[in-house]
């Protein structure tokens, strides 16, 4: 009985699945796997799976046999034997063989030596609710960013985790696992992309009013994209119409921001160095078009509460437009 | 002869029964709320405790209305935070370990064959604390100050006062409030099982129920002071600023997360196996034979109970532990899972080596075990910590941690209370609502939980309160809702069947479910419990017992008569039962309302940092307390010995290891040395992380500490002297030690506080002397507690009551100077001399 509904709540669920991957192309999910890591825990999950649902079905079919049709009195011995056999033998040969399998598997899943060796180093530090980003390459100056994290496909990379204000957590879910990033401490992540794409990530550690708004795009390109990407960032981007520039400046957006190549040198916010070639604003929320960026500077409570940025709908709008064309002219 | 005769004796059990009943009657009008009659205090705890249950669904329907679409705004993303915060809180603190309590306060007396608790008062103060407690967490929603920061509170996040204010403050105090009131009903419980047994039921006799319970109460004792003492250090650091968790001065977050865990694990075990205690009583009954298995599940239970300590850090495999570790947790979470497994197949021998009555207890009970396998099973997948690298903090674990509390919990607790309601009304409760309830509930489970598993593996995050529209989350969230909606129909059907009026159906039979443990003797008419306490031979003794449950009625057996209009009980040994001695409990009372509504005053307005309202509360508690120990606790009684019935003689009085009260302080003073051990666990934390634990700050100073250390020693053997001394009848010596301990215990505390502050230690500054302040502030505080008590026996002994020969208050007190001098000397070694070997 238990079965049957179980069952057909089942087909109802995988029914509306497919219904839903047909409208969206899922990019968060642990089961589409695109990363060295993530790829073996899903065949971990997948194998777990199917051994569970086997075990569940044993159960309940013993269960729904005992209690509707078992018309024999088992002997008292003949019981105890059940109690043994499936009480402690049968879990502790599975469970051993599935922790075994498990334990092998983890020291694999992340070699944080060969990270070291590839030379890529990305550092993100969590603050509430963005995501600060600096790249470290084995040769050339840092490269600093926000809200995107962008990976070579193929190589090992090593993620130094860290923390500003209170816990977050760092995941991309079809690259690999979660990692918290704690204040006082720095942790380490080491991933490898193996297929390209664009992954959402979100913060997975509850970390105040808006952790629901907290989010980055992961982009993992080609190695020879992502060195070219690399070069380019590192170099200060041309914004679309200089009196943007110049009105961000006079507004005040540079005691709080960074802008390579201007005076806006604040580090209390994102950098925006080159927010105009980034796949999202406002932390993974929005879609990267100048309307958005311009909503964002006007009332950025009402996109997301408890944010620390001051709303800025006394400007002009027309102010905040020329700004806003000039953020995304920032490529 | 015989007709005058038999006509004498219907008359003088007559007159019996009317005594017995006059002394456990309850008291009219408003004053019925002063009863603390084992089955009111567990009525009303069970009925608090569920009416919070309906209160955090709601709670849980209103986030699944705002989740039900993408991108919605039917609550603000602070109101939502709120609510998981509250919901999470309330389930668990509550619900689901109140609800136990209140059923074991209710059955365990009459389950054992005893008349009652052996401390009756403490279970009334323990619900009156939880129900006041309760409210004012509750209610802060209402003045939108509920806390927010999540259900385990991590700092930084909950030590930040801009974003957590007077929320986190509530959880913080108004929680600790109900952990006393859970440690109280603790004790309680342990030493009623152990030594309030009817005659002969030696412990391998002991019904399931009870073995399970203690095992329970054993784990609350020993899990609960670690969250105490870590939301003493939370709250040092909210109010006086002392950097526990402040990175900035030498503390770590982390800290809080394993203090919580240490007690979080173990706190779903203390919800589960109650739980599976009551379908151990349920499946033999619709089995239609006794337990099969009886030592393999009574092995299983205290290997989960030990098990369930090792787990902890399979809540922190994201926090970045070394590798080791995480094989080890990952390892020992993967073998609780087997005496687990072997406490359901116990359950199914049983059924199969029976023959299967089946009925709505078995429907709930059933369905509740299928639901535990799925979540017990998506347990063993993210105790692996690969996997949990994964599902970690997502809708996964959602729906793995409802699985496993609402199959583990939730269904046995309603296939009980199908079960128990005739204890309660003497009627059944309808079996047509209850499969209604049973399949809505059922079905409205699953197709509310099963689709979040897939939610989780999308990659939606727990405690979001709003999610994008494009991530292909969106039907699988309606479907959440929708079967959110249907359970909670299923509940208010259970609802109903409760309170709908049942008193036009006639009485039903007793026994009704023919089953075979001595609960069913007890009649819901009577407030005693037993008519009289029956000698039990048997695992079932309803069964194996000829003629048992009437010859208990008509008085046969122990106790049958109140003729001194005292309560009474027996106290039997631990092991075999042997009757020890008549115990006579506390009656009817408003001290311990008074002394938990001063408690609960006192914690309330600590929270909104009311100083002088929080003393006056806290002096009137005190002294509610005290009235309530002097006047109803170490009684000399009128006489040495009482005839019990069968030609036994009993005393009335005993003192040491055979009383009850000695017990209690025992396994008060375990907890709170647990709670001692977790503030030492942190010394030594902290210690560990740093490579210069100090940080160049002076630490106290070692000749102070080993002045205090020395004095403390000196106070522990003036007092076990004045205890030897007393016995032997030298009282006036007996007193002049006791003045002598009082004030060694007064230079010692000087001593003490000389220590730390003769370097001038400033426990604002840095994480080091917080933690040794803290430290010595607890010593203090139970050296201050520890002069009160000599204080009140200098003047038990002074007005009389404490005697040579009743002894009670001193040899309890004793005890607890044992452990306040291992307290004291741990402390001062770990302060003053462990930095200085270092």
């Amino acid at each position: 009985m238990g079965q049957y509904f179980s069952l057909s709540a089942a087909s109802l669920l995988l029914a509306s699945g497919s219904a839903g991957a047909q409208s969206v192309a899922s990019t968060q999910s642990v089961l589409e796997p695109a990363g060295a890591e993530a790829q073996q825990i899903a065949i971990l999950f997948w194998v777990m799976l199917s051994g569970g649902a086997l075990i569940w079905l044993g159960v309940v079919g013993l269960l729904l046999h005992s209690a509707l049709f078992n018309r024999r009195r088992l002997a008292e011995k003949s019981a105890s034997r059940i109690i043994f056999w499936g009480g402690v033998v049968f879990p502790s040969v599975t469970l051993s063989a599935l922790l075994a399998y498990a334990l092998w598997l983890m020291p694999g899943l992340r070699p944080f030596a060969q990270a070291s060796a590839a030379g890529l180093r990305i550092e993100v530090t969590g603050r509430q609710f963005w995501w600060e980003v600096v790249y470290r390459p084995a040769q050339g100056p840092p490269v600093a960013s926000a809200n995107e994290v962008r990976l070579p496909v193929g190589e090992r990379v090593e993620l130094t985790l860290k923390s500003a204000d209170v816990i977050h957590s760092f995941w991309i879910p079809p690259l690999g696992g979660k990692m918290d990033m704690i204040p006082g401490r720095t942790n380490r992540l080491s991933l490898m992309a193996t297929k390209a794409g664009i992954f959402r990530g979100p913060c997975a550690e509850y970390c105040g009013t808006s952790h629901a708004l907290m989010a980055f795009s992961a982009v993992a390109i080609e190695p020879e994209a992502f060195r070219s990407w690399l070069a380019a960032q590192a170099i200060p981007a041309e914004g679309a119409g200089a009196s943007g520039g110049a009105l961000f400046l006079r507004h005040g957006c540079g005691s709080c921001h960074f802008v390579a190549g201007t005076d806006a040198r604040g580090l209390i916010g994102p950098d925006l160095s080159h927010l105009g070639s980034r796949v999202t604003v406002g932390a993974g929320i929005l879609p990267n078009t100048e309307d958005a960026v311009a909503r964002f500077i006007a009332r950025p409570e009402l996109i997301k509460p408890g944010s620390r940025m001051p709303a800025f709908d006394m400007l002009p709008p027309d102010d905040i437009r020329a700004i806003a064309a000039w953020l995304k002219g920032l490529q | 002869m015989s007709a005058a005769m038999k006509e004498g004796s219907r008359e003088e059990y007559r007159a019996q029964e009317e005594r017995l009943r006059a002394v456990w009657a309850n008291p009219a009008g408003w004053r019925y709320w002063t009863s603390v009659n084992n089955f009111q205090i567990g009525l009303w705890y069970g009925s608090a405790a569920f009416a919070f249950m309906l209160f955090a669904g709601a709670l849980a329907l209103l986030m699944r209305l705002q989740l039900a679409v993408p991108d919605n705004d039917f609550v603000s993303a602070d109101f939502f935070n709120q609510a998981f915060t509250l919901h999470g809180t309330v389930m668990m603190f509550l619900f689901a370990v109140p609800i136990f309590e209140a059923v074991a306060i209710f059955l365990l007396p009459a389950m054992l064959g005893a008349r009652e608790m052996p401390f009756p008062r403490l279970g009334a103060f323990s619900f009156w604390s939880f129900f006041l407690g309760g409210i004012f967490v509750c209610g802060s929603i209402f003045f939108n100050a509920a806390p927010s920061a999540g259900w385990f509170m991590y700092p930084p996040l909950a030590t930040d006062k801009e974003f957590s204010g007077i929320g986190a403050d509530i959880w913080l105090l108004g929680l600790s409030f109900i952990e006393v009131a859970s440690i109280a009903a603790a004790v309680e419980l342990i030493v009623g099982i152990m030594k309030c047994r009817a005659p002969g039921m030696r412990i391998n006799l002991m019904p399931l129920f009870a073995w399970y319970l203690l095992i329970v109460a054993g784990m609350i004792l020993f899990a609960f002071p670690p969250l105490i003492a870590g939301d003493l250090l939370f709250e040092m650091e909210r109010m006086f600023d002392w950097p526990f968790f402040d990175v900035a001065r030498g503390g770590d977050p982390l800290l809080w997360q394993h203090l919580f865990w240490i007690f979080g694990h173990p706190e779903v075990y203390i919800i589960f196996l109650p739980a599976i205690a009551l379908m151990a009583m349920i499946v033999p009954t619709f089995s239609q034979r006794p337990i099969v298995g009886y030592s393999w599940i009574v092995l299983a239970a205290v290997g989960t109970g030990f098990l369930s300590f090792g787990l902890w850090v399979h809540h922190m495999f994201a926090t970045g532990l070394p590798q080791i570790s995480l094989a080890f947790f990952s390892a020992a979470s993967e073998a609780v899972a087997i005496p687990t497994g072997v406490q359901i197949f116990v359950f199914i021998a049983t059924m199969l080596a029976g023959r299967v009555i089946l009925s709505t207890p078995m429907l709930f009970g059933a369905g509740g075990l299928a639901i535990f396998v799925i979540g017990g099973l998506t347990g063993v997948m993210v105790a692996l910590a690969p996997f949990d690298w994964q599902a970690h903090d997502t809708y996964f674990v959602v729906a793995h941690l409802h699985y496993v509390l609402i199959g583990g919990m939730l269904f046995p607790v309603v296939a009980g209370l199908y079960y128990y309601y005739p204890l309660i009304d003497a009627k059944k409760l309808s079996d047509r609502l209850g499969g209604l309830a049973f399949w809505l509930m059922f079905c409205g489970f699953n197709i509310a939980f099963f689709p979040m598993h897939l939610s989780g593996l999308r990659g939606m995050p727990r405690r979001v309160f709003t999610y994008p529209a494009e991530i292909g989350w969106n039907w699988l969230n309606l479907i959440s809702t929708a079967g959110a909606f249907i359970f909670a129909a299923g509940v208010l059907v259970v609802v109903f069947d409760v309170l709908r009026p049942k008193h036009r159906e006639p009485r039903g039979e007793f026994n009704p479910w023919n089953a075979g443990t001595l609960e069913w003797i007890s009649e819901p008419e009577e407030n005693w419990g037993v008519r009289s306490i029956p000698i039990v031979r048997s695992r079932y003794p309803l069964w194996d017992q000829k003629d048992l449950a009437r010859k208990v009625n008509e008085g046969r057996y122990y106790l049958p008569d109140a003729e001194e209009g005292w309560r009474e009980g027996l106290v039997t040994s631990v092991l075999d039962a042997e009757p020890i001695h008549v115990l006579r409990v506390g009656g009817t009372s408003h001290v311990t309302i008074v002394s938990a509504l001063s408690l609960g005053g006192a914690f309330i307005a600590l929270t909104f940092h009311w100083w002088i309202a929080t003393a006056l509360a806290a002096i009137i508690c005190f002294c509610a307390v005290v009235y309530w120990l002097w006047t109803g606790t170490g009684e000399i009684p009128e006489k040495p010995e009482k005839d019990v019935g069968l030609g036994l003689s009993l005393p009335l009085y005993a003192s040491g290891p055979d009383s009850v009260g000695w017990w209690a302080m025992f396994i008060t003073m375990v907890g709170d040395g647990t709670a001692f051990a977790s503030l030492v666990f942190g010394y030594f934390f902290y210690w560990t992380i740093h490579a210069d634990f100090t940080a160049g700050i002076a630490g106290p100073d070692a000749i102070w500490s080993l002045v205090a250390a020395t004095l403390f020693a000196a106070a522990w053997g003036l007092m076990v002297a004045a205890r030897t001394v007393n016995r032997r009848g030298a009282t006036a010596i007996m007193r002049g030690l006791l003045v002598l301990s009082l004030l060694t215990t007064v230079a010692a505390s000087a001593a003490g506080l000389a220590a730390p502050s003769s370097p001038g230690m400033d426990p604002t500054r840095h994480v080091y002397p917080a933690i040794v302040w803290t430290l010595v502030i607890w010593v203090l505080a139970h050296a201050a507690l520890g002069t009160v008590m000599q204080t009140y026996c200098l003047a038990r002994s002074l007005a009389g009551r404490l005697t040579p020969k009743h002894d009670m208050d001193l040899s309890n007190v004793v005890l607890y100077w044992h452990f306040l001098l291992v307290t004291a000397v741990i402390t001062f070694a770990t302060i003053g001399l462990f930095p200085a070997a270092m």
